[in-house]
């Protein structure tokens, strides 16, 4: 078959040379295709789709609150935006993008085909996608037949018991517990198939412990999707029987539980915010070694800190509910927990601090994103310590120190890292190179702008400021902040803007990449940019964690290392 | 351009020192608020040592070990290192140590907070949540208020602490008042108490901070700490019936021939709702519309004229009343002294 494939390929071109692809043609091959690489991409523009909506729903809240008792949108828009605003970020941008990554590397750099389940991988992209718009549609047929639509106004954790009928009257609750539900049923469908693909088609020679950084992250991120989507499928299912059944698993008036919601929500939520985090780090242990010219640090550490990591993170969710009143053994439980936590995330950053040491450190777009994500990932580990510090959180838990504490995360570390993996990866998706004149101004503003935002919305939340309020009494001198905080967000909307302008721009005029642009090691820079259909014309068979190291540098393999991996490469004096 | 957590801290702190602030955490004015403050400098004192030197370390390298296109004739890879168990295990051991250090100090702070013992003269009052307004009540007194919460001053000497115990009709709430204590959730079907003790008089503002439906923001917080007498004045005060003003008894009339009392309570009157505040002493009180705006007689006039004017969400709706009962129960309220 492989000697076949490209005299097929060929002589198909030549065939249909004369006439384009009608458009129907071409969306009938989008929409029916199992190929890794086109639903890996479909996930992508749909995350990149819901960023743009999701981010102009954040100006809209970053103008009302500019200033005290503002009029902008009313309260009742307000508390859907923040809704919409953040189940979309997370639901249908950080999961879909990233497991859009995840879709078309992971086939790649393991040496295989396609994912296991090829079929399995298109139902779930489209399961995930029909979610998104189940979500939307609520702006339409929230209120039900009789009434204007409307959004859900629930806050994204949706606390018991402000979901139940009394509080939560019309359907736009019901749009959100179906997205989300249909979302989880997607992510199930997704990370099953990335364990799947991983365990069983990896190349010849590529032994786990061989196993590109990138591709073990997200294992371990998928093994966790499997504990933490289930209290989620199972809560939202419990909220629906509750609303339509009549039972009580959180109706408080009949002797139900709130705090069981929070316990349900949050045994998903904190593990979700590692499941996102994870795949930051997975490209950040590609990327970075490339940019310093050195293998990644300690590799086998960086196993253990993502293995030591997703187990943790299971422990750790009633950090969220420091206030929730579950007396001091409890508190103190989850305080060591969520401290212990950031053992693991140190040794992250420090091996990453170690492969920078000694290295050529190479400027691209795509590192300047990486460096950025390592010093903003340092600070919003700092301020997760403090939060992790019970008594500290009974001051600043759901206040904006908070809301500055996981933006800090979602966007200092995991959308960073995102553009960083766009610059990185565009030229293999698309065989032309990103402008990297255009990145550097993209870089740079949303630097800026992220750092204007994000860095004074700390200041206000240790002055009292609550999330989630709509508008603020002038005596409490949060105004001045929230400026600063507001005029950052348009910056960040600008620089974005630019980079949308730069994929499509660079799509048509961007210089030609080539198979290998970066000089780097792994296997996905071993076939042509774009990759065929068929990804390799021949299966790989590789010797060490680096295949195209191993190839460049004959006279001096990976191989002949990676059995004492421990030890300096060459004599000691060499050595840290 | 990079602002570390140290210095958020610090530009908090400094614009405190100003006193514009009045529900800054780190201007601390009672026993829980202080000992998370001290607690929260350790914390950050750590926390800022690591930020210089790790993002020292991380600019030492990108500038150190850059790469220099003139400088670098040679095609040459660097040196490549694969690793040190040596290397990574002291990256283990010393954060190891931070963390047991940390975790030592929060469990003390937790355990003296939430396990202080209640000195037999404490106050006691019941802290209801209501979509979207606070009902204080003081079992021992006989009191029932809402929004402002008095409680007597405590000298550190002799400590007169007031605890809360906490519910909610509703939905889930949150009470915070930065600078008394750390905030604790107030939820329904569950009771979860707290303790304030203001050393110095005076008032400190705070507000909901558990999202709680449409007007969450406005759903603001004010205790006065009152000096021993100020507080037994006030308690004798909101012990008495209801003020009967004769010159006022049409406004009386039209209150209590409409739908108001069905939500109001005003004490010795047929008015026994328990679903809005209580309205028996509504006009000592300084704030309406949950401390949103000032008890003026002109605030008074457009919150019963269209509640929403002021709060839209409010579950109080308008009475349509004509411009002459509205008038004469505005008149009225303001006499319930």
């Amino acid at each position: 078959m492989a000697t076949q494939t490209p005299a097929i390929e060929t002589h198909n071109a030549a065939a249909s040379k004369p006439s384009r692809p009608l458009w129907l043609e071409v969306l009938h091959g989008w929409v029916t295709t199992v190929d890794h690489k086109k639903i890996g991409l479909m996930y992508i523009g749909y995350a990149l789709f819901f960023l743009v909506v999701a981010g102009f729903e954040a100006l809209l809240m970053r103008i009302q609150l500019a200033v005290p008792n503002n009029h902008f949108v009313s309260p009742q828009v307000f508390n859907g935006l923040f809704t919409v605003h953040g189940t979309t970020m997370v639901f249908f941008v950080g999961m879909p993008i990233l497991f859009g990554f995840g879709n078309y590397l992971i086939p790649l750099m393991i040496g295989a085909r396609d994912m296991a389940f090829p079929r399995l991988n298109a139902f779930s992209f489209w399961i995930s996608a029909f979610g998104g718009i189940l979500l939307y549609y609520s702006y339409i047929g929230g209120s039900g037949l009789y009434g204007a639509g409307s959004a859900p106004d629930v806050g994204w954790f949706a606390y018991a018991p402000l979901t139940s009928r009394v509080f939560s009257p019309g359907h736009s609750t019901d749009y959100w517990t179906l997205a989300v539900l249909l979302s989880g049923v997607g992510t199930i469908g997704t990370a099953l198939n990335i364990v799947a693909t991983t365990i069983s088609m990896r190349c010849p020679g590529m032994k786990m412990s061989r196993l590109p950084l990138l591709v073990w992250l997200y294992l371990v991120t998928s093994c966790m999707t499997f504990v933490a989507v289930g209290p989620l499928t199972a809560a939202q299912i419990m909220l629906m029987l509750d609303r339509y059944a009549g039972s009580h698993f959180f109706d408080t008036q009949a002797g139900g539980s709130a705090v069981l919601w929070m316990h349900f929500f949050w045994i998903f939520g904190h593990p979700e915010v590692y499941i996102l985090v994870l795949p930051a780090f997975a490209f950040a242990n590609e990327i970075i070694p490339v940019f310093s010219r050195k293998a990644i640090f300690g590799y086998p550490a960086m196993v253990a800190a993502s293995v030591g990591i997703g187990f943790i993170s299971l422990g750790v969710w009633a950090h969220h509910m420091f206030t929730v009143g579950l007396g001091p053994g409890a508190n103190t439980f989850f305080v060591l927990a969520t401290m212990v936590i950031s053992v693991p995330t140190g040794i992250k950053i420090f091996n990453w601090l170690a492969t920078l040491w000694g290295g050529k450190i190479h400027f691209t777009v795509s590192m300047l994103f990486a460096i950025g994500f390592l010093f903003q990932f340092l600070v919003a580990g700092l301020t997760g310590i403090m939060l992790s510090v019970a008594p500290f959180d009974w001051q600043l838990g759901n206040s904006y120190f908070v809301v500055a504490h996981f933006h800090y995360v979602l966007v200092g570390a995991i959308l960073f890292m995102l553009f960083s993996a766009f610059y990185y990866w565009y030229p293999k998706v698309t065989g032309r190179m990103l402008s990297e004149h255009l990145g550097k101004w993209h870089f740079w503003l949303f630097v800026i702008g992220f750092h204007l935002t994000f860095d004074f919305m700390h200041i206000p939340g240790l002055l009292g400021m609550p999330r989630r309020i709509y508008t603020y009494e002038a005596d409490r001198g949060w105004m001045i902040w929230n400026m600063i905080v507001s005029s950052g967000a348009a910056i960040q909307a600008v620089a974005t803007l630019l980079f949308v302008f730069n994929m499509v721009w660079s799509y048509f005029k961007g210089a030609v990449a080539g198979a290998d642009p970066w000089d780097a090691w792994t296997l996905e820079w071993s076939t042509t940019s774009p990759p065929p259909a068929y990804n390799f014309a021949k299966t790989p068979t590789v010797a060490s964690r680096r295949p195209l190291w191993d190839l460049k540098h004959p006279e001096d393999p990976d191989s002949n290392y990676e059995t004492e991996q421990h030890l300096p490469r060459s004599s000691q004096e060499e050595s840290l | 351009m990079f602002a570390s957590q140290g210095w958020c801290g610090l530009a908090a702190i400094a614009t405190s020192a100003v006193g514009a602030d009045p529900t800054n955490m780190f201007a601390p004015a009672g026993t829980p608020a202080n000992s998370i403050f001290s607690l929260s400098m350790l914390v950050l004192g750590v926390t800022s040592a690591i930020f210089v030197i790790v993002s020292g370390i991380l600019i030492y390298v990108l500038v150190r070990y850059r790469w220099r296109k003139s400088g670098d004739k040679s095609e040459q890879e660097p040196h490549q290192i694969y690793g040190s168990n040596q290397i990574e295990l002291s990256w283990t051991v010393i954060p190891v140590l931070i963390v047991v250090m940390l975790f030592l100090a929060t469990t003390r702070v937790i355990y003296t907070t939430e396990h202080a013992r209640k000195p037999a003269d404490a106050l006691d009052v019941t802290v209801i949540g209501r979509q979207f307004w606070w009902e204080f009540s003081y079992p021992k007194l006989g009191i029932v208020t809402a929004n402002e919460l008095h409680v007597p001053v405590s000298d550190p000497s002799h400590p007169l602490p007031t605890y809360l115990t906490m519910s909610s009709a509703d939905t889930d709430h949150s009470f915070w008042v930065p600078r008394l204590a750390g905030k604790t959730d107030v939820i329904p079907n569950k009771v979860n108490t707290m303790w304030i003790d203001p050393q110095a008089p005076g008032l400190y503002l705070g507000q909901c901070a558990q999202y709680c439906g449409v007007q969450h923001a406005k759903m603001l917080i004010r205790v006065y700490a009152d000096t021993p007498q100020e507080f037994a004045a006030w308690v004798a005060h909101q012990q008495q019936p209801a003020v009967e003003d004769p010159r006022v008894a049409e406004g009386r009339d039209v209150f209590m021939h409409n739908a108001c009392i069905s939500c109001h309570t005003i004490r010795g009157t047929v008015a026994t709702g328990r679903f809005g505040p209580d309205l028996t002493h509504l006009a000592s009180r300084d704030t309406i519309a949950s401390g949103s705006v000032p008890n003026t007689p002109e605030n008074l006039h457009r919150f019963i004229e269209n509640p929403a004017n002021l709060k839209p969400g409010v579950l109080m709706p308008p009475m349509h009343l004509n411009s002459h009962d509205l008038d004469a129960v505005t008149a009225y309220l303001t006499t319930l002294k």
